[in-house]
């Protein structure tokens, strides 16, 4: 893999909470188009490393670069401009409408008139198939339709990158179907995307690579056919053990 | 209304005991018409002075709210030390000392409107960035990280996401302000401003009818205050519905 030519890199991350190490020398390098799903027991650092790539966390040293901005204070506006992201607990704006929540990065984050941004904000809800909730307010709608909105915001601002911070964690088990297909979906179109969740039949079918953390590192990256039914790591064998029998 | 009522009806049963002067505020006569309508001429001086004083205390609240959540240790410091600073000094010598006070230190003398305002806003100022502070912290962190990964910046995030959520977190208690600059602006009588209660002051100089007269007062300042509370009740459940759609 050429490795300077990685849209996402990853150069010997490591981050610090006092003298608990969330990430430890994280090397990673992630193509244009790439779908990665992460996983790993809880605390093993898999949000703390997707939040790295847009600036929501800092890291301590290292150096991570998307498609050759290196992810600092200074090229912060421009990396968030190309990266989108999708919480676990959807993080809607409670005070605005649907349409408004679409709206309001195209127009205060890239300055479009009210009218283009109502026409992206309209065509991405479509695809998320919600199009006749675009005046309900957040609470009004379920889970998993809430999430599907928060989707759709992020792909409003067009990005080249979208970040899933366990997405399907705080919804009902038949909530969960609605999200993961319209993920599905979007995979096909060629979004680089890197998804950190525990829904293994997602991960099987849609990731091209799996990356397994432990204790803030990356123990193992494998092709998925691989990883679930042989995984080298010891570490792995016994995490899917846990996840996969019940 | 059903207070008002009692009110009025404990007022004019009291009116048969013989301590009692009714007629200086009675507005069936010329004269009793004469002193209430000088009484209410203060009214508008009172409601321009809380009026003007809450709206730059408010501005003035959220600037010094602001530095008071930044990560940043001496901006934090800063907010803290003005808020400590100006809570401190009670509003009547916060009064007194910009009125009697400041224009030998800077030269300038403020009219007693202006004094008035600036040590009322002053003083709530302090008051309104604690609150301010409240309710920006009550938002949850998700709501910054969603608009910052949507291209928000700190300003258009603050104006857009945090804080019209925050603003109707405190809306009580920037009703419960409202009301306490109303009551705080009787102060300002002392130097002479021609508001209400200064009014009352100068109409017992010479009707000598304290009873009387501050018994209308108190019904002025109550009846300003419950019309405030009302509106903001009102704008409390405008928004409220808004959310719900």
């Amino acid at each position: 893999m050429d490795e300077t030519a990685a849209f996402i890199r990853f150069q010997g991350v490591s981050k610090h909470f006092d003298a608990f190490q969330v990430l430890k020398d994280i090397n990673l390098s992630v193509q244009k188009g790439e779908r990665i799903v992460i996983c790993g027991p809880s605390g093993s650092g898999k949000s703390t490393l997707i939040r790295c790539i847009n600036g929501l966390e800092s890291y301590g040293c290292g150096d991570i670069f998307v498609n050759g901005t290196r992810v600092e204070a200074a090229g912060l506006a421009q990396v968030r401009g190309r990266v989108g992201m999708v919480f676990q607990q959807f993080n809607l704006f409670p005070h605005l409408t649907v349409i408004e929540n679409l709206m309001l990065g195209p127009m205060r984050g890239k300055g479009m008139s009210q009218a283009e941004a109502r026409e992206i904000a309209e065509r991405y809800l479509a695809r998320v198939r919600i199009p006749e909730q675009a005046d309900k307010y957040p609470r009004q709608l379920s889970g998993g339709q809430q999430q599907r909105v928060a989707i759709a915001r992020s792909l409003c601002m067009e990005p080249e990158i979208m970040l899933f911070d366990e997405p399907t964690s705080a919804l009902d088990p038949e909530m969960i179907s609605e999200v993961l297909d319209v993920m599905a979906e979007l995979a096909t179109t060629g979004m680089t995307m890197l998804v950190v969740t525990h829904e293994m039949g997602f991960a099987r079918r849609v990731a091209d690579r799996m990356v397994f953390m432990d204790f803030g590192e990356i123990v193992e990256v494998a092709p998925p056919e691989q990883f679930f039914t042989a995984p080298d790591s010891a570490r792995a064998q016994d995490f899917l053990q846990k996840i996969l029998n019940h | 209304m059903r207070l008002l009522s009692l009110l009025s009806a404990f007022l004019l049963l009291s009116g048969c005991s013989a301590s009692w002067g009714w007629y200086v505020v009675n507005p069936a006569t010329p004269q009793g018409y004469n002193n209430l309508k000088f009484m209410l001429s203060g009214l508008v001086y009172t409601v321009q002075l809380s009026a003007t004083a809450i709206a730059i205390s408010i501005v003035v609240g959220l600037l010094v709210a602001l530095p008071g959540l930044s990560p940043n240790k001496w901006l934090r410091r800063m907010s803290r030390t003005y808020v400590e600073l100006v809570r401190a000094v009670p509003i009547l010598v916060l009064i007194l000392w910009v009125y009697y006070g400041l224009p030998p230190v800077t030269g300038i003398t403020i009219g007693v409107f202006w004094a008035g305002v600036i040590a009322l806003a002053l003083s709530d100022s302090a008051f309104q960035a604690e609150i301010f502070r409240a309710g920006i912290q009550s938002i949850a962190r998700g709501q910054y990280e969603a608009a910052y990964s949507v291209s928000l910046g700190y300003v258009d995030t603050m104006r857009y996401v945090i804080l019209p959520q925050a603003i109707r977190r405190i809306l009580p208690a920037l009703g419960n302000q409202l009301v306490y600059m109303l009551k705080m602006s009787s102060l300002v009588s002392v130097i002479g401003m021609q508001e209400l209660t200064r009014k009352a002051n100068e109409l017992v100089v010479s009707e000598y009818r304290p009873l009387e007269i501050y018994t209308v007062l108190v019904l002025e300042y109550l009846v300003l205050i419950l019309i405030v509370s009302a509106a903001v009740r009102w704008l409390e459940r405008r928004l409220q519905a808004d959310e719900r759609g």
